[in-house]
């Protein structure tokens, strides 16, 4: 089966995490909680710190500024030059880079794990110290108005999928791009940045994910020398955001360019995220995904209107219950090209409602589940992938508790929840849909 | 977001190491095929990677596209089961099988556990001898292919590879995209994707790892019982590919507000005498990421780009060094100046003994984390292979890289690196840039 890679949708199942044994917790007594996951088939530990602050903590009108103080953190400190952190890392033969979501800003080094020392105290260096410059911030904005023409004004996919955000959260900042809006970007200035840093980039905000050939017993040690001194941000602001108002009615969106070759038809609907003791609907909407879309091959969609009938060359539903607040699911139909995309969504409705009437193959479901419970066994292959769940999940609202119910939540899902998830998630009132292609004269000529 | 995207770097060298008395063994089947072994008990499951050396570079004339469109037809039916049912049966195994083409190789990415390897496999080789390629999956697949293609003609990165590579290899299969054209992938037929399996897919070319819970009685056994049933030989390897461009600059008009530009020159062999010093010298240049030359002056001191990168690119038919930029319409020419100018300050002038020892130190220190997952293991053993390595390779590896010197640096950065040879292909609407000639 080929990969359509133009895609790149949230993946449909989220793994369930480690066996517990492996997984060890502390919390420092400025509020830092860590995370210690053991991996000792090679002498490599990756050092990982999440900030609970990201694009959707910003206030308004300084879209990007959680991702501009991530590029600005890699500049210099009270004790290192500019670009230094990163020359220290290489020059022990590791690697570190760093990413920004919604929900959280992420920092991280992989590297020998005898080198752990070393990393956190860069890592708690720059947690407070950061000096910058006019100069770096002017050469930095427009390094990062050029990862924004790379990444979304080069790519007509990426605009469109930032105009349907923008229109399926009507008011909770998840509507607002992470990079920012470019008129906004323009205008980041020092104090932007200093302001969020100042506020967020605090031990009570931040958790340590160690993952390697550890000891939890040293890291935790190794936590306190470096981490432990630092203060608190003692009026760290509660998170809540702006909340979505009831959705009452659909929106819809033509997005055109002459730069789209594969028209397709995109729908997102509003829909619950994973709550901490409280993830049974999300576990049912997780696997309504892999049923629905998963696989070309045997989903629903797939086997519909890419295999009996071939009205699509791709079909996919997407869901990620790994936000804050409320997250999305998606459905995509990509037609044949002797299909017009009112036909081909009309097509994909059918099949969905055909879907709800008729009810969940079971030998599907098992073959879903089969594949959940392989994954425990699968995913201690790959030891910083662990990590960044967990620190995604903690940053998200989860605890480690729900991270490890999740694989038994998932288990326990039956054929009539997924029934009952489906009811609530495709409600149009609460959906935006999309049709991407080329202008209109284009189209007719 | 991910602050610092490498953009489109190809693994050029498959090295090995023995982070932690990773322990490398050849093992040779009752029925002839060999493989390296690394054993790994700590997860029940194991990690197989098969390559078939040729790739899509076996594509017959006027056939382009084929063997990518057979590579993807693979799992899409074997024996008396159709594309769902194949897909069923190995979701109920929990198996996982990738099947992937490139320039060189073929190549199988199989993880199947240690409760139902025998299942697992069994249902792989179904896949391996007995592929149906229905009419309908064929069908199918095309339209995919087709879809692709597509959207690539659009993709600003995708036509500047495509033009710098049909530039730079004419002809030769490395001078089009293994995809092939919307024409060529239409007037596919079934019987050419058969032409194309068995050209491919034989044992005169075959190359495997394994890394995990299985010993190497155990492999053995699999692999005759796998792979035994191809035939012996396949289609001719192709030939050497022969460098075709100048020095100058290339613009492919494309409305879009940032360009892309591909550059570079001829490289050099992974058997070179100076492939370690390239390495290092490359390095330095462009591949060290925030410590690299370019990206302090193209990126951190002039907020030019995202990212830059360079690259050698030893394939097994010709050699290149390449690199990539992408900065505003009204920027590009000046982003190409400052790559320009480090082209030739580094070849008149190689690195200072500050930059060899931090380049050393990090490709040193750096080697042991590659051994991360039985996976990467498994293709880095297989890599290993392919490149005639000896299989203690690993334990004299540092040695090499340490042992360079300024000297190495300077000399293969005068013969490698020539500025006026450098071929900048650009995509966008590039302000005060012309193309030559």
């Amino acid at each position: 089966m080929l990969r359509l890679t133009l895609f790149a949708l949230t993946a449909a199942f989220s793994f369930p995490a480690a066996a517990a044994e492996n997984v060890t917790t502390f919390k420092l007594e400025n509020g830092m909680e860590a995370v210690v996951i053991e991996d000792h088939r090679a002498p490599v530990v990756v050092h990982m710190l999440w900030y609970k602050a990201g694009a959707a903590d910003e206030k308004p009108g300084v879209s990007g500024i959680a991702h501009f103080l991530e590029h600005l953190l890699f500049k210099a400190t009270d004790n290192m030059e500019a670009g230094e952190f990163s020359a220290v890392v290489e020059a022990n033969g590791g690697s570190d880079n760093a990413f920004t979501s919604w929900d959280y800003t992420g920092y991280f080094q992989r590297v020998a794990a005898d080198r752990l020392d070393l990393m956190m105290q860069m890592e708690a260096d720059r947690m407070r110290n950061i000096r910058l410059t006019e100069e770096d911030i002017v050469t930095e904005r427009d390094v990062i108005l050029e990862e924004r023409s790379q990444r979304t004004d080069s790519d007509p996919g990426a605009l469109f999928g930032e105009q349907r955000r923008a229109a399926q959260y009507m008011n909770h900042p998840y509507g607002v791009p992470i990079i920012g809006w470019r008129h906004e970007m323009e205008q980041l200035d020092r104090e932007d940045a200093l302001d969020f840093y100042r506020t967020f980039y605090a031990p009570n905000a931040a958790v340590l994910v160690v993952a390697g050939d550890v000891d939890p017993a040293e890291v935790e040690v190794l936590a306190n020398k470096y981490y432990g001194p630092i203060e608190p941000t003692v009026d760290l602001p509660e998170r809540v955001r702006p909340q979505e108002p009831p959705q009452l009615a659909e929106r819809r969106i033509t997005f055109e360019d002459p730069r789209v070759s594969q028209p397709y038809v995109i729908r997102s609907y509003l829909a619950p995220e994973r709550d901490a003791g409280d993830q049974e609907t999300a576990a049912a909407l997780t696997i309504l995904a892999d049923i629905l879309g998963g696989s070309s091959a045997t989903s629903v969609l797939g086997k519909a209107l890419q295999l009996t009938e071939q009205k699509a060359v791709y079909t996919s539903a997407f869901y990620s219950g790994m936000n804050f607040d409320d997250t999305t699911f998606g459905v995509l139909i990509v037609p044949t090209p002797d299909l017009s995309l009112e036909q081909a969504e009309a097509e994909m409705d059918a099949v969905i409602a055909q879907f709800i009437e008729d009810g969940v193959d079971p030998d599907q479901l098992e073959r879903v589940k089969t594949q959940i419970r392989a994954s425990s066994i699968y995913e201690n292959d790959n030891v910083s992938g662990l990590a960044r769940r967990y620190g995604a999940a903690l940053t998200s609202g989860l605890t480690v508790e729900d991270v490890q119910a999740w694989p038994s939540i998932l288990e326990a899902v039956t054929e009539d929840d997924i029934i009952a998830a489906a009811k609530l998630v495709f409600n149009r009132d609460k959906a935006v849909t999309g049709w991407f292609q080329k202008p209109s004269e284009e189209v007719t000529q | 977001m991910i602050r610092f995207l490498l953009t489109a770097v190809v693994a050029v060298l498959t090295l090995t190491t023995t982070a932690r008395a990773i322990e490398i063994q050849e093992v040779t089947s009752p029925g002839g095929i060999k493989a390296w072994l690394v054993e790994e008990r700590s997860i029940p499951f194991t990690a197989l990677e098969i390559r078939f050396k040729g790739g899509a570079s076996l594509d017959r004339d006027g056939k382009r596209g084929a063997i990518n469109l057979m590579t993807g037809l693979i799992e899409e039916g074997a024996g008396d089961l159709d594309s769902t049912a194949f897909a069923a049966a190995r979701e109920a195994l929990a198996a996982s099988y990738g099947f992937d083409v490139y320039d060189d190789a073929l190549s199988i990415s199989a993880q199947f556990l240690t409760e139902n390897r025998d299942e697992a496999l069994a249902l792989l080789k179904l896949a391996l001898i007995e592929p149906r390629f229905d009419k309908d999956a064929v069908e199918r697949v095309k339209g995919q292919i087709v879809s692709i293609i597509g959207s690539n003609q659009k993709d600003p990165s995708e036509i500047a590879r495509q033009a710098a590579m049909g530039m730079t290899w004419g002809d030769h299969p490395y001078g089009s995209d293994k995809d092939g054209t919307i024409e060529s992938v239409s007037a596919l037929t079934r019987d050419d994707v058969l032409v194309a399996y068995k050209d491919v897919l034989a044992r005169d070319r075959l190359y495997v790892g394994a890394v995990g819970d299985i010993g190497a009685e155990e492999l053995g056994v699999l692999l005759d019982d796998l792979l035994g049933g191809l035939p012996e030989t396949g289609a001719p390897m192709p030939q050497q590919a022969t460098y075709l461009t100048e020095g100058g600059v290339t613009v492919v008009p494309f409305d879009t507000p940032q360009s892309v530009a591909i550059f570079g020159h001829e490289g050099i062999g992974r058997d070179d005498p100076d492939f370690f010093a390239a390495y290092v010298m490359n390095q330095v240049l462009g591949a060290g990421g925030f410590g690299s030359r370019l990206m302090e002056e193209v990126r951190e001191k002039r907020g030019l780009t995202y990212g830059v990168s360079t690259y050698l690119l030893p394939k097994d038919y010709g050699y290149l060094f390449l690199g990539q930029v992408a900065s505003s319409n009204d920027r590009v020419a000046q982003a190409i100046d400052v790559i320009r100018d480090e082209w030739s300050k580094l070849a008149a002038e190689g690195v200072t003994p500050e930059e060899l020892e931090d380049a050393k130190k990090y490709l040193t220190g750096a080697y042991p984390l590659r051994f991360d997952g039985n996976a990467r293991i498994a293709g880095i053993l297989v890599g290993m292979q392919m490149d005639a390595l000896p299989i203690d390779y690993a334990d004299t590896r540092n040695d090499k890289i340490n042992a360079i010197t300024l000297d190495d640096i300077k000399r293969v950065a005068e013969r490698l690196l020539r500025p006026d040879d450098l071929h900048f292909v650009v995509v966008g609407q590039p302000e005060g840039l012309e193309s030559t000639n």
